[in-house]
């Protein structure tokens, strides 16, 4: 039995299962509290576990994040919300300089099992700083681990295993889709876990890797191209640890590749993605691996946000131009 | 500004020797002893090759031996990376503090039992965790615990500063913030950190108390930590747990063997401080007080430089760690890539061996 739940639900349902089975799981963060979240993700839960459970914090996202880290050094699994992830920049220090290094610095002693989630991604009209996606910024860090969660199955799956995981994790919500479709959730807790890329829809001819938001429109040109194309489309999940064996497998099967991703193209995940092909599968390859990517320009605001971010039409072009060479 | 001795070793008019028995504060001038005597010896092996970058603590020693005297059995202590003397008193080993300077993480294994947090470089970016720690600590329930973060001027000056001690003062920590002003953030003056009065009046803005006190005496850094913990466990009615603490005191060194102080700062100002030198004063109130004498003095020298050479003893024989380790401590399981990174790093280890890998 589950019940049909939007992506932001899922979240929802995720941190509640996750608080209601392990009473060391905490919320906290701006406007979590009685408000519930400025996307909703949290609400209800102040109702059901109390102001010490779910807290709303002054407005400090080092705060946040440094004072998370001290409760998981001491025992608490905190989950910090930053309200948008074009805000983590003020908590960067902490995040780079000890929530991914306790652990080594200490050589054990001192762990640090935390989820710092964010809404993530462009496409919904938001101001400047809004709609970044920064991915490769936290995938470049040791220590860390990185999930972006494509449909409310898996967010709430890889949610509930990003909680009970032991080390700190990157929980990056595509806030364009948390709303954009239903699927049946389970009830009670279950995992997806991080670290396994999913097929989202098998093909011959060409692999294409996506995550997040970018997903569905993936999909979407995959089925435009049907007639003349067979897409694979293998949604990553989890770009740190990156799932290596499910991308050489597809790719050496296809022999060309796409990569698709909102972030700007130079030093993307994209980037690593490709080396990794080259290193493990150079002789498979048949085509020049196309990036389909965010410009190397600042995200921009609304008004030409659509031809920023890559849409059907345009991952179809460059998915063809990789199997046309 | 609190005192309990003057810079002559007297007690100050109407101060009271805080509650300390004749062994402790034997104990206490001990421990300064050896912690200046591990700096020195430190600031040589540096100079020697033997360790890597260290920060001194000369000068320091009061505010430090006092204020870690002063935090009871369950109580946690959050350090910069200036503070070995006060490591020391909380059950970490010299010798890992000499690992730690020599290159090696296992210098922050801190031992099972021993509430001590890891050192933290980046400034002040410690005050949180600190204000985590005793949140966590409230929030399961304990009233038993408090936790001291030390820090120097230099971090009042950034924003973990500020937002580490605005949480402690909204969620009521138990927490005690400890500002070791030793007057200089490498080279730049304290009076060039704020234009604040006082570094201890900042705690008023957020809703707490703060103390200023003698860093250069430790019965005085005693008594006002000794307080502090005291309150963050148990508030009187309407009063918040948390307190911050400016220790005025001066490092006599550099901030650290990268650097050279006579290029930002003059001689006469180093002088005038170590008239306030905190070892000779504690050392003249105990001999007043028939607490010490020279025989004593000469065991306790005796005493501490075999401590200290020990203790560079067993660092120095600590074997280098295996590289295996780095790979090891970054995730609680190895990820499949750094587990074939590690591999194909052992094949050219293998092949080339040690000796071609490493540089001396």
């Amino acid at each position: 039995m589950g019940e049909n739940l939007t992506l932001v639900q899922a979240v929802r349902d995720g941190l509640r299962d996750a608080m209601a089975e392990d009473d060391d799981v905490l919320v906290l963060g701006e406007d979590v509290g009685k408000n519930g979240g400025v996307f909703r993700a949290t609400e209800g839960l102040y109702d059901e576990f109390g102001e010490e459970r779910v807290v709303d914090t002054p407005l400090a996202e080092s705060g946040i994040v440094g004072t998370a880290i001290g409760m998981a050094a001491y025992g608490l699994k905190p989950v910090p919300e930053i309200q948008f992830s074009g805000f983590m920049y003020p908590a960067f220090d902490q995040i780079v300089s000890h929530m991914a290094r306790l652990r080594t610095r200490s050589r054990g002693r001192f762990t640090c099992p935390m989820v710092l989630r964010a809404p993530f991604g462009g496409g919904i009209r938001a101001p400047e700083h809004h709609s970044e996606s920064k991915e490769a910024f936290y995938v470049h860090e040791p220590g860390l681990k990185v999930a972006i969660p494509s449909t409310p199955h898996d967010a709430k799956g890889m949610l509930i295993a990003a909680i009970r995981d032991s080390d700190p994790v990157i929980f990056l919500e595509p806030k364009k889709i948390y709303r954009a479709f239903r699927e049946e959730v389970p009830d009670g807790p279950y995992e997806v876990d991080l670290g396994e890329a999913a097929v989202r829809r098998e093909g011959g001819d060409v692999s294409v890797f996506t995550w997040g938001a970018m997903t569905r429109p993936t999909l979407e040109a995959a089925e435009n191209m049907a007639d003349d194309v067979d897409v694979e489309v293998v949604d990553l999940r989890t770009l740190s640890p990156l799932d290596e064996d499910a991308i050489v497998e597809s790719f050496e099967k296809t022999g060309r590749a796409a990569i698709v991703h909102e972030a700007p193209k130079t030093a993307g995940v994209g980037a690593e993605l490709t080396a990794t092909l080259q290193e493990e599968s150079l002789l498979h390859q048949e085509a020049p691996i196309k990036r389909v990517t965010g410009f190397d320009v600042p995200f921009p605001l609304a008004a030409l946000e659509d031809y920023y971010l890559p849409e059907p039409e345009r991952i179809e072009s460059g998915i063809r131009e990789t199997v046309e060479f | 500004m609190v005192r309990v001795l003057d810079e002559d070793g007297e007690l100050v008019d109407g101060a009271e020797v805080p509650d300390l028995d004749d062994d402790e504060l034997v104990e206490m001038y001990r421990t300064m002893k050896l912690a200046r005597r591990f700096d020195e010896r430190a600031v040589s092996l540096q100079r020697q090759g033997r360790i890597g970058t260290y920060p001194p603590l000369s000068g320091q020693e009061g505010a430090q031996v006092g204020s870690a005297m002063a935090l009871g059995d369950g109580d946690w202590m959050v350090p910069s990376y200036r503070e070995h003397a006060a490591a020391l008193v909380q059950g970490l080993p010299l010798k890992q503090t000499l690992r730690l300077w020599m290159g090696d993480e296992n210098g922050s294994h801190i031992p099972e039992g021993v509430n001590l947090f890891t050192v933290a470089v980046p400034i002040a970016s410690q005050i949180p965790h600190a204000t985590g720690l005793a949140w966590a600590s409230k929030l399961k329930d304990e009233r038993d615990k408090a936790f001291l973060c030390y820090f120097g001027d230099g971090a009042t000056s950034e924003g973990d500063f500020h937002e580490g001690l605005n949480f402690a003062g909204v969620f009521d920590t138990p927490n005690v913030f400890f500002c070791n002003n030793n007057q200089w953030a490498i080279s730049v003056p304290r009076e060039r950190q704020t234009a604040s009065k006082t570094l201890a009046q900042k705690a008023e803005a957020y809703g707490f108390e703060g103390v200023q006190v003698d860093g250069m005496d430790p019965l005085a850094v005693y008594k006002v930590t000794e307080e502090a913990v005291a309150k963050a466990k148990d508030p009187d009615e309407g009063e918040l747990r948390p307190t911050m603490i400016e220790a005025v005191q001066y490092r006599f060194g550099a901030h650290t063997t990268a650097d050279d102080p006579s290029v930002y700062r003059e001689e006469e100002e180093v002088e005038k401080w170590k008239a306030k030198d905190p070892i000779p004063r504690l050392e003249t109130f105990l001999q007043r007080t028939d607490r010490l004498d020279d025989d004593a003095i000469t065991a306790i020298e005796e005493d501490v430089e075999d401590r200290v050479a020990d203790a560079i003893a067993a660092a120095e024989e600590t074997p280098r760690p295996d590289p295996v380790e780095m790979f090891r401590n970054a995730y609680a399981g190895m990820p499949q890539r750094l587990e074939e990174q590690l591999e194909w790093f052992e094949s050219v280890r293998a092949e080339h061996g040690d000796e071609a890998l490493l540089e001396d």
